[in-house]
């Protein structure tokens, strides 16, 4: 390999062995817990909820649920891996290195998409093998995999550069993470929703993500999948925008 | 030659805290140096500095005649750092840490015959595949010495790499790296044993306050302290007329500081017509802690 593209390639290569190495943790738990809601959600709401026509509830259920933990994952693994470098200190050792902040971005951009594909993937594979789940536009599903999890990374990077103790990374979990990847419409359509909460799902970026990723398996969604998948783009250049800023800014990082 | 490391007239300030006040300091390839000064002095501030850990308010820092900020990337190449906290990453084993560590700047396998003669040296063979929370608080300390060889830099520095370790890792930590200063590497030392830093540098910073306050030969140092002292082991307390020179007291143990070494008679003298018993007597050269001391008190 080009000695100029080895460095940033072992900052990556270590970020996903960092997260394979507790693959229990990282990967099998949260594809458990995603056929744990499964599970529950269809056997209570089962074959009382047609969302889509001709959709069976369960169907319905799972884009929504792997997209969901694609998120999540690829959240925490960027912001985790920062914030107990940062913690623990050994983030020095990157930081003595010549990596550039672009590089550092890059690398932990890429382990984070990797692991939300993962976990998104282990999803899917576990759930085909007992529900029948149409793939009408895969590119799509790709698309919104892709930039979904590289806008979530890109926030984990955010997270992990500002939280300076693991309470302050909980709370971003669960007051920023969580509310908004629940109030997405993992679960409902949001035409189910009354006006005025429709309008606040508009605001949240998660909702484009998940309606977009289930326009892939089904054909059709609350609105329209290229409309999301502009907001989806749009938020992830955003984001690593503002990323790339603060670690060229050095901070939290470099005094 | 260009210097190893060259610090032009740097300043770092904290919010009010002015850490640096305007340091100059060159460093030669090759040379082993002392970087003294207590505790706030501003010593591992300049490191950080050189590390591109911390910015510089003003001035340039160079190593090997790269800018640290300009060209970061060969200045860090250029250096290794031995940082003073035990830190480690605990996912992975001590050889899956060098090569991580040495992949960071660029180098591949063809790097894998330095990184074990590294483990080698530092006495990590049999540590080479356990996991770094596995690892003692000295192996710890070897393996955070390894990492800042595993690129091989021409510079090395090392911020109180001795402190808290056992007497056999720190004479094999030394031996190696006066190996590698054999070898051509210079190496940059901060330390609170001055003995160390007496036998091993050529050359000594003293900082106090953010300020170079003295900048010499060990040898030019070791001489700028005139006198000698004397030790002594005594039967029975020490006569009034000599409580002047005390320097140090422990019991009926006393350390005199002398002016000059004729003072010896005097003391003797006195001794005897105080029918004071001598058991034990030592004449003692000034060290580095009676340079540090003195300088710290004069400045």
């Amino acid at each position: 390999m080009n000695q100029r593209f080895r460095g940033p390639w072992t900052l990556f290569k270590k970020e996903i062995l960092r997260f394979w190495r507790v693959s229990f943790q990282t990967v099998a738990a949260p594809v458990m817990t995603a056929l744990l809601y499964l599970l529950i959600f269809s056997h209570v709401l089962g074959g009382r909820v047609e969302v889509y026509p001709g959709v069976p509830y369960t169907v319905f259920l799972i884009p929504g649920l792997i997209m969901m933990s694609v998120l999540q994952n690829a959240f925490a693994n960027s912001s985790s891996s920062l914030i107990q470098s940062k913690v623990m200190g050994s983030i020095i050792f990157v930081l003595l290195t010549p990596l550039s902040y672009l590089e550092f971005f890059l690398a932990f951009l890429a382990a984070s998409i990797i692991r939300g594909l993962v976990v998104g993937l282990s999803i899917y594979l576990v759930a085909i093998c007992f529900i029948d789940l149409p793939l009408v536009h895969p590119m799509f599903i790709l698309a919104f995999a892709l930039f979904g999890s590289g806008m979530l990374g890109a926030f984990g990077i955010i997270a992990g550069l500002w939280a300076e103790k693991f309470d302050q990374m909980a709370a971003f979990q669960n007051f920023v993470i969580m509310p908004l990847s629940f109030l997405s419409g993992v679960f409902y359509s949001i035409h189910s929703l009354p006006p005025f909460w429709q309008q606040v799902s508009h605001l949240n970026p998660f909702f484009y993500m998940i309606d977009g990723f289930r326009y892939g398996f089904f054909g059709q969604g609350d609105i329209s999948a290229w409309f999301s998948l502009s907001v989806v783009v749009g938020s992830f250049i955003a984001l690593s925008l503002v990323t790339i800023g603060m670690l060229k800014a050095g901070y939290k990082l470099r005094g | 030659m260009t210097p190893a490391i060259k610090i032009e007239q740097v300043h770092k300030q904290f919010g009010a805290l002015h850490a640096l006040k305007g340091v100059d300091l060159t460093i030669e390839q090759g040379e082993f140096f002392a970087l003294l000064g207590p505790n706030g002095a501003g010593k591992s501030t300049l490191i950080n500095l050189l590390a591109g850990l911390l910015r510089p308010s003003s001035g340039n820092l160079s190593v090997m005649g790269n800018d640290v900020m300009a060209q970061y990337r060969q200045a860090r190449h250029a250096l290794g750092v031995v940082p003073q906290e035990l830190v480690f990453d605990p996912f992975f084993n001590v050889r899956e840490m060098l090569r991580f560590q040495a992949g960071y700047f660029g180098k591949g396998p063809e790097n894998d015959p330095w990184i074990d003669e590294v483990i080698e040296s530092l006495g990590l063979t049999d540590k080479a595949n356990t996991n770094m929370r596995r690892l003692s608080g000295g192996m710890k300390r070897r393996a955070l010495i390894a990492q800042a060889l595993a690129h091989k830099p021409p510079v090395i520095v090392l911020d109180e790499p001795t402190a808290g370790v056992d007497v056999e890792l720190r004479y094999m930590l030394w031996e190696f790296i006066k190996r590698l200063n054999r070898e051509g590497h210079t190496i940059i030392l901060t330390t609170h044993y001055l003995e160390e830093a007496e036998t091993l540098c050529s050359r000594v910073a003293l900082l106090k306050q953010g300020e170079v306050i003295a900048l010499d030969s060990t040898k030019n140092l070791l001489a700028s302290i005139p006198g000698k002292k004397l030790r002594l082991k005594l039967a029975n307390a020490l006569p009034p007329s000599l409580k002047g020179m005390v320097r140090h007291q422990e019991a009926q143990d006393y350390t005199l500081s002398l002016n000059a070494i004729n003072q010896v008679e005097y003391v003797l003298a006195e001794l005897r017509s105080a029918n004071v018993v001598v058991e034990d007597m030592q004449l003692i050269e000034p060290d580095l802690e009676d340079v540090f001391v003195d300088l710290m008190g004069r400045a």
